[in-house]
């Protein structure tokens, strides 16, 4: 909503980011991710019931209070302090939301998509049909039957070589959960990339006509100088957009997939087992701190991101200033 | 138009093929005999054989798969490892109307809020009239169904008693209005932010000034020249929210106590039942592959600007 008169200086992404500072639900949006993932990545907040890695640590005088001063959040069904498992279980949605876009959305996404719109011809179709192939299958019956299937098997053969690596160091791959973690990572990034590969491809294909694009092939630029100084910045926007509200339903995802069996297995604190187990009338109606506290917590984080997601559209997009 | 459409209609069975092949395969390769789950509690190393020389599971995986196809294509999808004697195209088929209701009436939830909201919005746009509304629609997509539907039960069925809490009656019983709001409501952003963008596209082109020039009433402008042409883009979600309302369906069909797909494909997840996860996974590929093709040719018949 500028004057013709006021012409804002610097780059296209300094513009982007001063309108992006100047809407206060962004900022917003911006600090509650932040402050979470803080709160995921280093688990800051000590408690005074110890996280409970066991579920044999049980303890019978706490279990299941209301929220007060020693336990803000209240106190679950075995006595754990349920701030400190909601944070943990932050954890695990930010290792499982970041491993997803990393994987999914920004290396096999982008990369396939520019690659297949840059390149064209046949990758072009071979990727893009193995990409319906993708989207024709009902993405989580797929992820139950791969789960059913595959899962076990990974399981075994995992535990076939880990064996050594304990005895070396200590570390029971099997116990830390680490299965659980990487087969989730495939079945969400599975069925993440394909639109973002859609999506790149299109913006690929309309950027490359650009004589901008032209000139750089005249003067010699390599394949891959192309790609990363000229295509990539330009089509950068939407992506961002999509990486934004993808995020939040990759955290959404997570409790169902948790709630199949599929995801984090108990005790590792997860926000999804923490829903699911309690998401029904009996809890809500006796002890309603169980649920509201993960669900309140996974709300905020999937809101967040989807009001992000819709201001930096408004930011990154000029047509819609 | 022709060659495009016979090109999209040569390759869809070859997708369904491979479709079937990658999940007859991972059924096939699982963990769990299935002729350990037929023979019950007995351990007959004879009965084995027999339950799998019967069933044709001693033969190449390849050939197993060629029978199946070829089963398939005269509807018989096989017969269900679980409930004995009942063959997965009779525990499917009811359920899949059911499904069919209860996903329609969802539909009818999302598209009659979201449609309004996202034309009122476009026209209010920058206001905080507009911010607002389409914030409550996002935090709306944002709660999961694990707490909306069991709010919804203790509300309206226990506290109010205004709602019957379980089960299924068909299209017209008051059953279906809970399930019905569970998966629809979270659609309600996808369709207002969708219309909300198209008819901010379609409010700034010429024709529309044209018709306020001419002097058109507001309401004839915004539903002859602004919705008709705004709705377009709308129309391509089609696709897009059968996977969403299938998705839904697995949750929400358990909470409510309804004989959909939904919960078939749960129960079949649990016990095994590589059949009938087989035969749903096709199924409801095939309905995405046929809604896909609908939605990609339909848009050039409603756009006529499309070409290729």
């Amino acid at each position: 909503m500028e004057g013709l008169g006021s012409r804002p200086s610097g780059s296209l992404w300094a513009q982007a980011l001063r309108r992006l500072l100047r809407k206060k639900v962004a900022v917003a949006c911006l600090a509650v991710i932040g402050i979470m993932y803080l709160a995921g990545t280093f688990t800051i907040i000590r408690s005074p019931t110890p996280y409970g890695y066991n579920d044999q640590d049980i303890r019978a005088e706490s279990v299941k209070q209301g929220p007060s001063l020693a336990h803000p959040f209240g106190t679950d069904r075995l006595g754990r302090d349920l701030l400190t498992r909601v944070i943990y279980g932050l954890r695990t949605t930010v290792i499982i939301t970041v491993a997803a876009m990393l994987t999914g959305s920004l290396i096999l996404g982008i990369g396939l998509g520019l690659v297949s719109g840059y390149f064209g011809r046949w990758l072009d179709s071979v990727i893009m049909r193995v990409g319906e192939v993708f989207l024709a299958f009902p993405g989580l019956l797929l992820v139950i039957l791969i789960a059913a299937t595959v899962k076990p098997r990974v399981k075994e053969w995992v535990e076939g070589w880990s064996g050594g690596l304990e005895n070396l160091t200590g570390i029971d791959l099997i116990q830390l959960g680490i299965v659980d973690y990487v087969v989730l990572f495939a079945a969400l990034s599975a069925f993440s990339w394909v639109g973002m590969a859609r999506l790149v491809r299109g913006q690929v294909l309309y950027v490359k006509q650009n004589q901008y694009v032209e000139a750089a092939v005249a003067m010699g630029a390599s394949h891959w100088r192309i790609l990363t100084s000229h295509v990539l910045p330009n089509i950068i926007s939407p992506v961002i957009v999509v990486v934004s509200m993808g995020m939040g339903a990759t955290a959404g995802s997570e409790i169902i997939l948790s709630w199949l069996g599929i995801g984090i297995q108990p005790p590792t604190p997860s926000l999804g087992v923490m829903i699911f187990q309690n998401g029904n009338i009996s809890v809500l109606r006796s002890d309603p701190h169980l649920i509201l506290f993960p669900v309140f917590t996974v709300t905020v984080l999937i809101f967040a991101f989807n009001l992000l997601g819709d201001a930096l559209n408004d930011a990154l997009n000029p047509r819609a200033r | 138009m022709g060659a495009y459409v016979i090109r999209r209609l040569a390759w869809t069975p070859a997708l369904l093929l491979i479709v079937a092949l990658i999940t007859f395969l991972l059924g096939t390769y699982g963990p769990g005999d299935p002729v350990q789950v037929l023979q019950g509690q007995y351990n007959n190393p004879e009965v084995v054989e027999r339950i799998r020389q019967q069933r044709g599971l001693d033969r190449n995986v390849f050939v197993q798969y060629g029978v199946y196809i070829k089963n398939l294509l005269r509807g018989d999808l096989g017969e269900s490892y679980k409930y004995r004697d009942r063959t997965v195209a009779e525990l499917i088929g009811k359920r899949i109307w059911v499904s069919a209701q209860l996903g329609l009436a969802a539909s009818i939830v999302a598209l009659s809020l979201g449609i309004p909201l996202g034309v009122f919005t476009a026209i209010k746009q920058g206001t905080w009239i507009d911010v607002t509304t389409v914030s409550i629609t996002l935090f709306f997509m944002s709660l999961p169904v694990f707490i909306t539907a069991p709010v919804l039960l203790l509300a309206f069925g226990l506290w109010l008693g205004i709602l019957p809490i379980q089960g299924w009656g068909g299209f017209f019983d008051t059953r279906i209005i809970m399930p019905a709001l569970v998966l629809g409501v979270p659609g309600i952003a996808v369709i207002t932010r969708l219309t909300r963008a198209s008819t901010l596209e379609v409010l700034s082109q010429d024709y529309v000034r044209t018709a306020r020039a001419k002097g058109l009433g507001e309401f004839i402008v915004r539903r002859r020249h602004i919705l008709r042409n705004s709705l377009i883009p709308v129309f391509t979600v089609v696709g897009l929210s059968l996977a969403t309302l299938v998705e839904g369906s697995f949750i929400t069909e358990g909470y409510f106590g309804i004989p959909g797909i939904g919960s078939l494909a749960i129960e079949a997840f649990f016990s095994r039942d590589y059949p009938v996860i087989t035969a749903l996974v096709l199924i409801i590929a095939a309905a995405f592959v046929a809604a896909n093709l609908i939605v990609d040719v339909g848009y050039r018949f409603l756009d006529p600007r499309i070409r290729y």
